[in-house]
C-alpha cells in the first residue's frame, strides 16, 4: 500500500473518484436493478383537479393478462396510511392524505388505483382497463383565489383553503412608516417550477427470505425514509434496510414520502414478490413535487437617499391539494424569515399564509424559501434604486449588513442568524470580474442605437446545514439535525467512511474523503466512501440544504480527529512517553527531539486490531462512531452580475455575461464547488426567463404535462458562468464551510430579472413577473410602445 | 420477420460488435430492448417525449434517440452503445477522459447520451466553436452541471481550439 507522505487535500481541485462508472455507462441507477420474478406497478391517475370518486370498477383489470392484483383506495384502508408531514409549523392544520384517493380527488395526478402485473406493458395495459366514474367539482389552483369567499374547498379541516398562518418580524414597521419619506409597493410572483431530476423516480421493494424488505430507491434521505415507510406500512424498521444506490440528480424531489414508496413495499410484503414501479417522464409532472409557486405582496418604507428604513411582506404560499413533508415550513419560516435578505433593515414585519389548492402538492426545490426569501430582498432594493433613479450598485451598499456585523441576526429577531460574511468583498470582487463601468457605459452608448442592453446585479445569504437538533424541535420538525459518519480504519491502515449524508451527483467520495484524508493524514487512495444502505451506514438525515459538507463534512472531520486521538494513545503507549510528547505528521508518529524510531499510521492500526500492548482500559480496534450535532448553522453568501440583451422584436433575452461571486468559506474542493454554482445558476436562470407550471385556472388541468410543455434550460441558450469565490470561512464549524448547492439558484433568478428590466427600462417597464419568456417581454413592450399604462 | 409466437419479432443487431437475437414484442423500443433484453443499462430513459437524449446510442454511424426507434426497426443494424466505447479493460474513450478532467459530469444520468452526441458532433466537426458545440448538444438535457463543463470538455478536444476554463 501507499505510504507516502499525505499532502492537504482540503482546497485542492481532485478529479472525481465517482466518474469512471458514468463516463462508461457502469452507473447503477434504480432501474438498472432487476431482481428474480420482478413484479411491476403502473397507477392509476386522476384526470380531474377536483372530483367525487363514484364508482371504481377492477374487474376487466383484474382479468388482464398478466395481472397479479389490481386495487384501488378502499382495498388499503386501515392498512397503509395516511401519509403525514414530517415538519409542521405548530398552529398548522393538517389535512389528511391517504396513500391512494378513498372517495375523493383533489389534483390531477392524485393516485386512483394500482395495477401490479408481470411486465411494465402490462401492467399499464391493464391500468388502461380500469373504469372510474367521476363527478366533477369546481377547482382551484391559485393561491390568491383559494383564499377567497367563495373559493372551492378542499378539505373540511382547513377552512378558507389555509393549513397555516405564520408571522414573524422586529422593530416597529408601522414608525418606519411613518418617518419614511416614500413607501414603494410591489407585487411579485413565484413562478411554480418542475425540480426535473434527469433521473426519474423509481422504487423496488424486494422481499428476502427472512423476513426483511430491501427496499432500492433514489432517496436523497435513506434513513429517514427508512423510519417513514416503516411507520407509515408498519413494518418493524429494523427489518427494513433501504438501499440508494446512484441517484440521477435530487433537487428536493428525491426527499419527500410519496404513494409509491410506500405502495411498493406493501405490495411486495403482501404478493412475496418484488414489485417495482418506474415513473415516466410525464407521470413525474404531475407524481412528483412541484417548488416555489408563491405571491408576495411587499411593502417597503425608504428615505430619499435610498436607504430602506422597514418592510412589510405578506406571503401567499401554494402548496398544492395536500401538506407535503415539509410544506408548512417553506413558505414561512424558509422564506419570511429571511425577507430582509442581505440587508440592514430594522423593522420588518412579515405574515404568511400556507394555502391548499387544487394542484401537486409542492415542497423543497433547490433552496426551499431562500430563493423565495431573497428575491422578495432582492426585487425590494432594485424597486427602491429603480424608484429613486439611484445606481443599482450603490443602493445595495448603502443597505448592506457590514462585515463587523456578524454574527448578525436580521431585525433583532430570535429566528435568523448570519454567522459571517463579507458582502463588500463579494460585491467589489464581482464589479471588477464583470467590468461594471465598462458595461453600464456601453449600455447606455448602445441604448442611442435603439439596442437594449441591461446590467443586473443580486446579492443573496442563506442559512444551511439545519441545527442543531433542539432548534429543529422548537421549529416543528420530525427530525434532528445531526449527521453520523464512523471512520472504520482496518488492520492495515486504510479507511472506510460511512456517512449519513447522501450524494445525488455532489462527489461526496471525493470530497468526504478530502477531508477525512487531510485528518488523518493517509493517502486518499487509502479511503472508501459509503453512502445509502441504511444497513451499512449507522444512521442519518441524508442530503438536503446544502448540508453535507458544513454537516456530513464536519462529522466526519470530528470523527476522524477521534481515530487519530486514539491512534495517538496507542502509540504513546508503545513508543514508552507521554502521549502529550508525541506527534502526528505525514501518517507518522514521532516524538520531536529525540531519536526514537517513529510509527507509522498503519503500524498503529495493527496493533490497535491485534491488541497486545493497548494502554490499560482501551478498547481494540481502530473505529469510531460520531452523531455530530453541529451548534449552528453557516451562511454562505454572494453578489452575481448579469449582462444582457433584449431583442424588442421578439422579446429574446440572450445573456452575454454571467458573474458569479459566492462565499462559501472554505471550499473542499474548488472544482466541485465550481460545478455546483454553474448548475445551481442555469436552474435560477431557467426559473427566470423559461421554466413555469401552468395549470388550466377553470378546470385545473396541468398544461405543463411533459417535457414538450416544460421548458429546462438548453445548452444551446445559457452562457458560460464565470465563478468566482471569496472565503470568508464559517465560525460554526471545524472545517469553516458553508452550503454551496443551493447558492446559484438563489441568486441567479433576482439577477437575470434585474438585467432585463434594467434593459427595458428605456420603455418605462419597471416590473415583470418570470418567467420572462419571449412572449410575456414582447407583449410589455408592445403595451409600453402603444402608451397604454400597464 | 414472425415468430411461432405471432406476436413476437426475431430482431438481429450487432451491439458493442456481438451480434445478438432477441424476440420482442412490435411495441418494444429500442431502448427497452437495449436495457431490458441485452442489459446494457448505460443507456437511459430520461423522458417520455424525446426532449431529453439520454437514451442515445449510435446506429450504423449515426446518434440516434434509442427511444425514436422501435426496436424491431433496428434490425440488421449495428449499433455501439456507451459501454462498448471504451472496449473491457482499454484505454477509455477521449470524450471520456475529457469529461472526467473538466468535471462535466454530477449525477452522471445525462452523460452516457451526451457522450454519445458529442462523439457525432466532433465527427461531423472536429473543429466546433464554442456555439456549434451549444447548437449540437441542445438535444440533451443535463439538469446538473449547467453544460459548462460539457462545453469546456468538448472544447479541450477540438482540433486547434483555444483553451479556456
Amino acid at each position: 500500500m501507499t505510504e507516502a507522505a499525505a499532502s492537504t487535500y482540503i482546497g485542492q481541485p481532485l478529479r472525481r473518484r465517482e466518474d469512471f462508472k458514468f463516463i462508461t455507462g457502469k452507473g447503477r441507477y434504480v432501474d438498472d436493478i432487476k431482481v428474480p420474478g420482478m413484479l411491476h406497478m403502473a397507477v392509476l391517475r386522476s384526470p380531474h383537479a377536483h372530483a367525487v370518486i363514484k364508482r371504481i370498477d377492477l374487474t376487466a383489470a383484474k382479468a388482464a393478462p398478466g395481472v397479479r392484483v389490481a386495487l384501488s383506495g378502499a382495498d388499503l384502508v386501515g392498512k397503509i396510511g395516511p401519509i403525514a408531514p414530517n415538519w409542521i409549523i405548530p398552529g398548522t392544520k393538517v389535512p389528511v392524505r391517504p396513500v391512494v384517493a378513498l372517495d375523493r380527488v383533489r389534483f390531477v395526478g392524485e393516485c386512483v388505483a394500482l395495477v401490479v402485473a408481470q411486465t411494465q406493458a402490462l401492467a399499464y395495459d391493464a391500468v388502461g382497463l380500469i373504469e372510474v366514474e367521476y363527478d366533477a367539482l369546481p377547482a382551484v389552483v391559485d393561491e390568491e383565489q383559494a383564499i377567497g369567499d367563495d373559493a372551492p374547498q378542499l378539505h373540511e379541516n382547513v377552512p378558507n383553503n389555509i393549513t397555516t398562518v405564520y408571522r414573524v418580524g422586529g422593530g416597529d414597521y408601522r414608525k418606519a412608516a411613518r418617518e419614511a419619506d416614500q413607501i414603494i409597493k410591489l407585487r411579485v410572483a413565484n413562478n411554480r417550477l418542475i425540480p426535473t431530476c434527469m433521473e426519474t423516480r423509481v422504487v423496488l421493494a424486494d422481499p428476502n427470505s427472512d423476513g426483511t424488505l430491501t427496499v432500492y430507491m433514489p432517496s436523497q434521505v435513506p434513513h429517514m425514509h427508512r423510519r417513514w415507510i416503516a411507520e407509515t406500512v408498519d413494518i418493524p424498521e429494523h427489518q427494513l434496510r433501504i438501499i440508494a444506490p446512484d441517484i440521477g440528480g435530487g433537487f428536493g424531489a428525491k426527499m419527500h414520502l410519496y404513494p409509491e414508496e410506500l405502495l411498493c413495499p406493501f405490495l411486495a410484503r403482501t404478493l412475496g414478490a418484488p414489485v417495482k414501479w418506474w415513473e415516466s417522464r410525464s407521470e413525474s409532472h404531475q407524481a412528483t413535487h412541484h417548488g416555489r409557486a408563491h405571491t408576495e405582496n411587499i411593502e417597503i418604507a425608504i428615505r430619499n437617499d435610498g436607504k430602506i428604513l422597514g418592510l412589510k411582506v405578506e406571503t401567499l404560499g401554494n402548496v398544492g391539494a395536500y401538506l407535503s413533508n415539509m410544506a408548512s415550513g417553506g413558505p414561512t419560516v424558509n422564506t419570511i424569515n429571511f425577507g430582509t435578505g442581505t440587508y440592514k433593515i430594522e423593522n420588518y414585519e412579515a405574515i404568511s399564509r400556507v394555502v391548499v389548492t387544487n394542484t401537486v402538492p409542492v415542497d423543497a426545490y433547490r433552496g426551499y424559501g431562500r430563493p423565495e426569501g431573497g428575491y422578495i430582498a432582492e426585487r425590494a432594493i432594485d424597486a427602491v434604486a429603480r424608484h429613486l433613479n439611484l445606481d443599482q450598485v450603490a443602493v445595495r451598499r448603502k443597505n448592506f449588513i457590514q462585515k463587523a456585523d456578524f454574527p448578525y441576526k436580521p431585525y433583532n429577531g430570535p429566528a435568523v442568524i448570519y454567522d459571517s460574511g463579507d458582502y463588500e468583498g463579494c460585491l467589489e470582487k464581482a464589479l471588477q470580474a464583470f467590468n461594471y463601468a465598462a458595461r453600464t457605459h456601453e449600455r447606455d452608448e448602445l441604448r442611442g442605437q435603439g439596442r437594449y442592453r441591461g446590467v443586473g446585479v443580486a446579492a443573496y445569504t442563506h442559512m444551511c446545514g439545519m441545527a442543531p437538533s433542539r432548534r429543529l424541535g422548537r421549529m416543528g420538525f420530525d427530525r434532528g439535525g445531526w449527521e453520523s459518519s464512523r471512520v472504520s480504519v482496518d488492520s492495515s491502515g486504510r479507511a472506510t467512511i460511512y456517512s449519513g449524508s447522501m450524494s445525488q451527483g455532489h462527489g461526496h467520495n471525493t470530497s468526504l474523503a478530502q477531508i477525512a484524508a487531510d485528518v488523518l493524514q493517509i493517502p486518499i487512495e487509502n479511503i472508501d466512501v459509503v453512502q445509502g444502505d441504511t444497513r451499512q451506514v449507522q444512521a442519518g438525515h441524508g442530503t438536503f440544504n446544502s448540508r453535507s459538507m458544513a454537516v456530513g463534512g464536519s462529522s466526519v472531520h470530528v470523527c476522524a480527529k477521534r481515530v487519530v486521538d486514539k491512534a495517538k494513545s496507542i502509540a504513546a503507549g508503545l513508543l514508552e512517553v507521554d502521549e502529550k510528547d508525541v506527534s502526528y505528521r505525514a501518517g507518522s508518529f514521532s516524538v520531536p527531539g529525540t531519536d526514537i524510531a517513529p510509527l507509522s499510521f498503519s503500524n498503529i492500526a495493527r496493533m490497535a486490531y491485534l491488541g497486545h500492548k493497548l494502554p490499560d482500559g482501551m478498547s481494540p480496534g481502530l473505529d469510531e462512531t460520531l452523531f455530530y450535532d453541529p451548534a449552528g448553522m453557516s451562511s454562505p453568501s454572494g453578489v452575481h452580475l448579469a449582462y444582457v440583451e433584449v431583442d424588442p422584436e421578439t422579446g429574446i433575452v440572450n445573456i452575454l455575461d454571467y458573474v458569479a461571486v459566492d462565499d462559501a468559506g472554505t471550499l473542499i474542493n474548488p472544482l466541485l464547488a465550481a460545478g455546483q454554482i454553474h448548475g445551481g445558476v442555469v436552474q435560477g436562470i431557467g426559473q427566470a426567463i423559461w421554466e413555469e407550471v401552468s395549470y388550466e385556472s377553470d378546470s385545473g388541468q396541468l398544461i405543463s404535462s411533459s417535457l414538450l410543455d416544460y421548458a429546462v434550460p438548453h445548452a444551446e441558450s445559457v452562457p458560460n458562468i464565470r465563478s468566482l469565490f471569496q472565503v470568508t470561512p464559517s465560525p460554526t464549524n471545524p472545517i469553516g464551510v458553508k452550503g454551496i448547492g443551493e447558492n446559484g439558484s438563489i441568486a441567479a433568478p433576482p439577477t437575470i430579472v434585474h438585467a432585463v428590466l434594467d434593459g427595458l427600462s428605456p420603455f418605462g417597464i419597471t416590473h415583470l413577473d418570470m418567467p420572462l419568456t419571449p412572449p410575456r417581454i414582447w407583449s410589455a413592450i408592445q403595451i409600453a410602445r402603444s402608451g397604454v399604462r400597464q | 420477420m414472425l415468430d411461432a409466437d405471432e406476436k413476437l419479432h426475431t430482431v438481429t443487431i450487432t451491439i458493442n460488435g456481438v451480434r445478438r437475437t432477441v424476440s420482442v414484442e412490435p411495441r418494444k423500443l429500442l431502448v427497452h430492448l437495449i436495457r431490458d433484453d441485452l442489459d446494457l443499462t448505460g443507456t437511459h430513459i430520461g423522458c417520455d417525449t424525446s426532449q431529453c437524449g439520454a437514451c442515445t446510442v449510435d446506429i450504423d454511424g449515426a446518434a440516434v434517440k434509442s427511444c425514436t426507434v422501435l426496436a424491431v426497426m433496428a434490425d440488421g443494424s449495428s449499433i455501439t452503445t456507451i459501454e462498448g466505447l471504451a472496449p473491457a479493460g482499454g484505454a477509455l474513450h477521449p470524450i471520456q477522459v475529457a469529461f472526467h478532467e473538466h468535471h462535466a459530469l454530477q449525477c452522471g444520468f445525462c452523460t452516457p447520451g451526451m457522450i454519445m452526441t458529442i462523439r457525432e458532433l466532433l465527427k461531423q466537426n472536429p473543429n466546433p466553436s464554442e456555439r456549434e458545440i451549444r447548437h449540437g448538444l441542445s438535444g440533451n438535457i443535463c439538469r446538473c452541471t449547467g453544460y459548462h463543463n460539457i462545453v469546456r470538455a468538448v472544447e479541450s478536444l477540438a482540433a486547434g481550439a483555444q483553451r479556456h476554463d
